[in-house]
């Protein structure tokens, strides 16, 4: 299973400088994705994870190092973030906030309403469509930002905890929703999350960080075949393996940083 | 067994039905509430100046009040007074808001306009320009021109305040939201920075409105040959205070009828909220 390289980062370091004692919150982070691939990026809640994403998503700069995310040549945008809860606009109905990013780069009006449609029938909100965001409930505004990013075709997505927000049942039912949509699309993820659960479901690797400095500190293929349900996952004794096995790392990972800043 | 049930389940409609209708009623008791309040204080106020518990040549009974204002209505003489007032009003609401929203959005979209301009909002806001109006009628006459950009003044300062503000405190998510997804200058301006200014921004603008009423009253009792302000002014000079109360709730009646229509527009533009 030789993937074509998507992602790649180099080196990568970023720190914050303040008067009162700088913080380094990614050092030297390099690794792969291929194409295609599904990776979670899993941690304790101050490890970074958001900046490195903030960083691919070219929302901030790195202090040292590179990244590259190869463009197949075609008129398509480099990468669409999937936001924590607030990220779709109030003020543009959920049609409007789906085709956001094809208006934003000036697509034909008949490719926007095209996309637009198909991932609005896709996510169940063609119903919804006319209405304002208030008036959707939170699993729903989860639904119009990941259509958003979708119909947006970008080369890879990047996912900053969706779910996080959302209830048991409801986060259950995206979190398929979204494998469904992936599984069609192929398209290569990076999904950040502190749920071990949801990462086991979702990823065909997971990638554990440290906290403060930021640090990949392993790797875990989920090799488990899809499509996955929940139930699969809880019952399987290799992943409950796996789960028990990151739970420890995670657990060592926040008493060490505690006892650091004790 | 399923007799009984339907019968608990229409009773319990029933019950609901009840107290629907009760609720109902307590809702139109508020709105007579709301209509009664006025009623009661212009009845309180009849009763008391015809009874003489205040004196009638201060407080003059609304029935005469209304009368005079038929009165002046009729002969065609307060027609033009509000017609003059109204005209000052508009024109310089309009021109004390459209630049307040041009210069209020400058400010809030780019930091160094905001640092330049700001130190100067901060320190004319303070002076009331009606301490300026001398110097507006030596510079601009006792005709319109003068009230109009006293009036403009007035309501330029809580539109760019509030505009800028609207705009510096958009939430970040969506300024992250734009760059990801690739808005260029004019979108982000139109599907971003605008919208979301808006609501923060109307508010200015309902202020600055309340403002242009209080403005041009006080503008016209000084160096004015008409309008409700001068008829106000000369009314009481002259000792005709009921031609004087017919001016003041002209003003009321003005500000409130404002307000409720910047109310449906501010509905109608954000039907997001």
């Amino acid at each position: 299973m030789e993937r074509k390289t998507k992602i790649e980062i180099h080196n990568l370091t970023k720190a914050f400088y303040k008067k009162q004692g700088s913080v380094t919150a990614l050092d030297d982070i390099s690794f792969t994705i291929g194409d295609g691939e599904f990776v979670c990026l899993v941690g304790p809640s101050g490890c970074g994870k958001t900046t490195l994403l903030r960083i691919l998503a070219g929302l901030e700069q790195p202090s040292i190092g590179v990244f590259t995310i190869a463009n197949d040549g075609e008129e398509r945008p480099l990468q669409s973030m999937v936001f924590q809860e607030r990220g779709i606009i109030p003020w543009l109905t959920v049609e409007e906030n789906v085709a956001f990013g094809l208006k934003m780069r000036h697509m034909p009006k008949k490719i926007v309403k095209e996309r637009t449609t198909y991932y609005l029938k896709k996510t169940g909100l063609e119903k919804f469509s006319s209405l304002y965001p208030k008036e959707l409930s939170g699993g729903m505004k989860q639904r119009v930002s990941i259509a958003r990013a979708f119909a947006n075709d970008p080369e890879i997505l990047l996912m900053d905890e969706p779910f996080a927000a959302l209830d048991e049942q409801n986060k259950f039912i995206l979190q398929e929703e979204l494998l469904s949509i992936w599984s069609e699309t192929g398209k290569t993820v990076l999904f950040i999350t502190h749920s071990i659960d949801e990462a086991l479901l979702l990823s065909d690797r997971i990638l554990l960080m440290s906290s403060q400095p930021g640090r990949i500190i392993e790797e875990i293929i989920v090799d488990m075949p899809r499509p996955r349900k929940m139930e699969d996952i809880r019952e399987d004794p290799v992943m409950a393996g796996r789960f028990i096995d990151i739970w420890k790392h995670l657990q060592e990972e926040v008493q060490r940083s505690r006892r650091e800043d004790e | 067994m399923k007799r009984d049930e339907t019968a608990v389940r229409y009773e319990s409609f029933e019950i609901e039905q009840r107290e629907w209708k009760q609720r109902q009623t307590k809702e139109r008791l508020k709105q007579m509430l709301t209509i009664a309040s006025p009623l009661f204080l212009l009845l309180l106020w009849e009763f008391m100046s015809r009874t003489g518990m205040i004196d009638i040549r201060f407080f003059p009974p609304p029935s005469a009040i209304v009368n005079t204002f038929c009165g002046m209505i009729s002969s065609g003489e307060m027609a033009s007074h509000i017609g003059v007032s109204l005209y000052r009003i508009f024109v310089g609401f309009l021109a004390g808001v459209i630049p307040g929203i041009i210069v209020g959005l400058l400010m809030g979209l780019y930091s160094p306009i905001r640092h330049f301009v700001s130190p100067i909002v901060m320190a004319l806001m303070p002076i009331p320009t009606l301490a300026l109006l001398p110097i507006m009628i030596i510079l601009f006459g006792i005709g319109d021109l003068s009230k109009v950009v006293t009036i403009a003044g007035s309501v330029f300062f809580p539109v760019v305040i509030n505009t800028a503000a609207g705009v510096i405190n958009i939430d970040s998510i969506y300024l992250d939201v734009a760059k990801n997804y690739g808005a260029g200058r004019v979108n982000f301006f139109l599907k971003i920075a605008l919208p979301g200014a808006m609501p923060v921004m109307l508010e200015g603008i309902q202020m600055g409105q309340a403002i242009a009423l209080l403005t041009i009253v006080a503008a016209e009792m000084m160096g004015a040959t008409s309008g409700i302000g001068y008829l106000i002014w000369t009314s009481y000079k002259a000792f005709l205070l009921q031609e004087m109360y017919v001016g003041l709730i002209l003003i009321s009646f003005f500000g409130y009828l404002f307000s409720l229509l910047l109310r449906g527009i501010q509905k109608k533009i954000l039907p997001w909220r």
